[in-house]
């Protein structure tokens, strides 16, 4: 690894329309947040795809660990009562 | 550590989410080599897109009128973009930006050898545009569907954007070849230098190959190269007719019974002799590109020691106001 | 002179600025200082030469003689051109790049703010255009000044030395003359002295921050809005915009 300082990698978020959330596009390098946003918005909004433009240093990010994914997201699998359909209704009732 | 038996098992979990077209995420187990293959071909890859805007940007301040110089100077910052991409798609496995600088600067990562060939003439703008993007997309199309995952998210950018590159270069051989004289002659030429580079952009021939086998059960590559290269000989042979233009090979004829036109030997002397570094542009894109990050320097350095005088002075106002 | 003539000249003028300042910042692309940069300047280049060919195309409409934005680009010799001679100033480092931009941004954002108020209407919309990217080009030549400015010892000497060098090119921005007079008195564009002050508050404010020091400058120089002077760097980016129309004349590109 290099002894050098570089610039820090930030992750960029943009919302590309009114109305919709934020969405990870990818990464840059910037000195502060605030170059961070400008690279973001020459960098991933060339050609409109954003109005609005979420930057935060990767190393602040945590993620959750793949070896996890089962215990995290599997339990989710047989909750169907959180959806909907679970749920008979007769046809004639309305708006529901 | 894990024990043998278990790094065998994992293996086999890996090829089997590759066999089921799962996508593999930056945190996600993934063998040592895999990693590694993938740090080389993003990197190389990544290299191609910001030693690629040199030979084009030669022309940037003398395009012949402000609508080309528009196009190109769009086209060429859309490969410093696609480089960016790319180098951030490899900082996912671990690989930082700045090192893989390094071993550009030292001459020992690859880059694609079709940027080690002058662009002598405006027409070169247009064949590099035509072939070099065409041969590009070729490539990258199938990479959008490539096992890794920022890698395949990458590429679905890059190829998105550079669906206007290709037309770009194919408007303006266009424009020549229904030009004057002079301008028919020059859009030829550029096509005589071009043509052979653009099919070697496509590598060894698959017998030669050393990484296909691996990289294709990986699915981080989904075609050999002379499948590649053959689509796009199918392909660019009708165009450069509909250009009036000749390719530079006595031996290219459509075949009727493969549906595939047949073309002469590649030079792979050629084409050994720029990989090694011996084209005939390869100390001075190499040395435009150590320049550059060179005299760079002092500006990142002034850049990053600015933020942390801010910093601390944003610490300093917060002491004072806890106090 | 009439006003027609005062409107072409104050077109081209405006045109060849952003033409000849768009020419320099596209020489950075490939070789800045990191890729992030490579790709906002060239946003920047490209910026400047989109607004260079609306002020062209609407010239050669005004001149009347059936030229494109393409003629009076790529077949006026160098003293045909009305650029300022801020903007034809080389690359010779970052720090150059940096404070010609800024100290061209801050005169062009004034211009704009009045421009969007001009009477012409054709010219009241390539204002209103423009001045949306030249408040992004102020702002991020600004933070590039300060950041140089209060950065390290190293940036503090090359953007200080940059701007000793350059700032003798500021005076002929504000300084009117017959053409910027006619077009003031047609309630077109701005009375140019007017903004003057504006324009050194904002110079102060970003030097003050960048720890930076006005330069005492006895004389200005200027001829390049006015046709009367041009520096030797003019002739060189000519030769190189304009060597396949001269070489190959008469044909389309």
């Amino acid at each position: 690894m290099s002894e050098k300082k570089n610039w820090p990698l930030w992750e960029i978020f943009i919302r590309s329309k009114n109305g919709l959330n934020h969405k990870h596009v990818g990464s840059l390098h910037a000195a502060d947040a605030e170059m961070a946003i400008e690279n973001a918005r020459d960098v991933y909004t060339r050609r409109m795809e954003g109005v609005s433009i979420w930057v935060v240093e990767s190393e602040h990010i945590t993620a959750s660990s793949p070896n996890q994914s089962e215990s995290l997201f599997d339990p989710a699998n047989d909750k169907v009562y959180r959806h909907p359909t679970f749920y008979n209704l007769p046809d004639e009732v309305k708006h529901m | 550590m894990k024990a043998p038996t278990d790094y065998a098992h994992l293996e086999d979990q890996f090829q089997a989410r590759i066999d089921a077209e799962e996508k593999i995420e930056p945190k996600d187990w993934m063998p040592d080599k895999y990693r590694k293959t993938l740090i080389r071909q993003i990197s190389q890859h990544a290299h191609s897109e910001i030693v690629g805007m040199l030979p084009e940007g030669n022309w940037i301040t003398r395009a012949p009128s402000l609508r080309r110089k528009v196009a190109l100077l769009a086209k060429v910052q859309d490969e410093a973009g696609h480089g960016l991409y790319l180098y951030g798609a490899a900082e996912t496995l671990g690989a930082e930006r700045d090192d893989l600088l390094d071993e550009l600067h030292r001459g020992e990562a690859k880059y694609s050898s079709i940027f080690n060939y002058p662009t002598l003439s405006w027409a070169d703008i247009g064949a590099i545009g035509w072939l070099v993007d065409g041969a590009a997309i070729m490539n990258q199309v199938p990479l959008c569907r490539c096992s890794y995952g920022p890698y395949a998210r990458a590429m679905v950018r890059v190829c998105k954007e550079e669906s206007f590159h290709q037309r770009q270069g194919y408007e303006i051989m266009l424009t020549l070849a229904r030009g004057t004289e002079a301008q028919k002659k020059m859009a030829q030429d550029a096509l005589n230098r071009w043509w052979w580079p653009s099919l070697m952009m496509f590598g060894p021939n698959d017998a030669e190959s050393k990484h296909t086998a691996q990289s294709m059960a990986w699915k981080i590559k989904r075609f050999t190269n002379d499948e590649l290269r053959q689509r796009f000989v199918d392909i660019t042979a009708p165009q450069a007719e509909f250009l009036g233009l000749t390719i530079p090979d006595e031996h290219l004829k459509y075949n009727e019974e493969t549906g595939h036109y047949g073309f002469g030997p590649i030079d792979w002397d050629e084409f050994w002799q720029v990989v090694s570094g011996e084209g005939p542009c390869n100390r001075q894109r190499l040395k435009a590109r150590r320049r550059a990050h060179e005299e760079g320097q002092w500006v990142r350095d002034a850049a990053l020691a600015h933020a942390e005088k801010r910093r601390q002075r944003q610490a300093a106002k917060n002491d004072q106001k806890v106090a | 002179m009439t006003l027609a003539e005062a409107k072409y000249q104050y077109l081209l003028r405006m045109g060849d600025n952003a033409l000849i300042l768009g020419h320099r910042l596209s020489e950075w692309c490939g070789h800045g200082p990191i890729l992030e940069q490579d790709i906002a300047m060239t946003n920047i280049a490209l910026d400047q030469v989109g607004q260079a060919r609306s002020l062209l195309q609407y010239a050669a409409q005004l001149e009347g003689k059936g030229r494109t934005e393409d003629d009076l680009a790529y077949k006026r010799d160098v003293m045909e051109y009305r650029n300022v001679l801020l903007v034809e100033q080389p690359n010779e480092d970052f720090a150059y790049t940096i404070v010609r931009q800024f100290l061209f941004d801050a005169f062009n954002f004034l211009l704009h703010k009045s421009l969007v108020h001009s009477k012409d209407e054709h010219l009241k919309a390539i204002a209103e255009k423009s001045l949306k990217e030249i408040t992004y080009h102020l702002r991020y030549s600004s933070e590039w000044m300060i950041r140089l400015g209060d950065g390290t010892a190293e940036s503090h000497q090359k953007i200080q030395a940059a701007l000793d060098d350059l700032f003798i090119y500021t005076g002929e921005l504000l300084t009117p003359d017959a053409v910027d007079q006619a077009i003031f008195e047609a309630g077109i564009g701005p009375d140019l002295a007017a903004l003057q002050p504006a324009y050194q508050t904002k110079i102060d404010e970003i030097l003050q921050q960048a720890t930076l020091q006005k330069p005492e400058v006895k004389y200005m120089q200027s001829g390049g809005k006015d046709g009367r002077m041009h520096t030797e760097y003019l002739g060189y980016i000519l030769a190189e915009l304009q060597f396949v129309q001269r070489a190959y004349p008469n044909m389309e590109w």
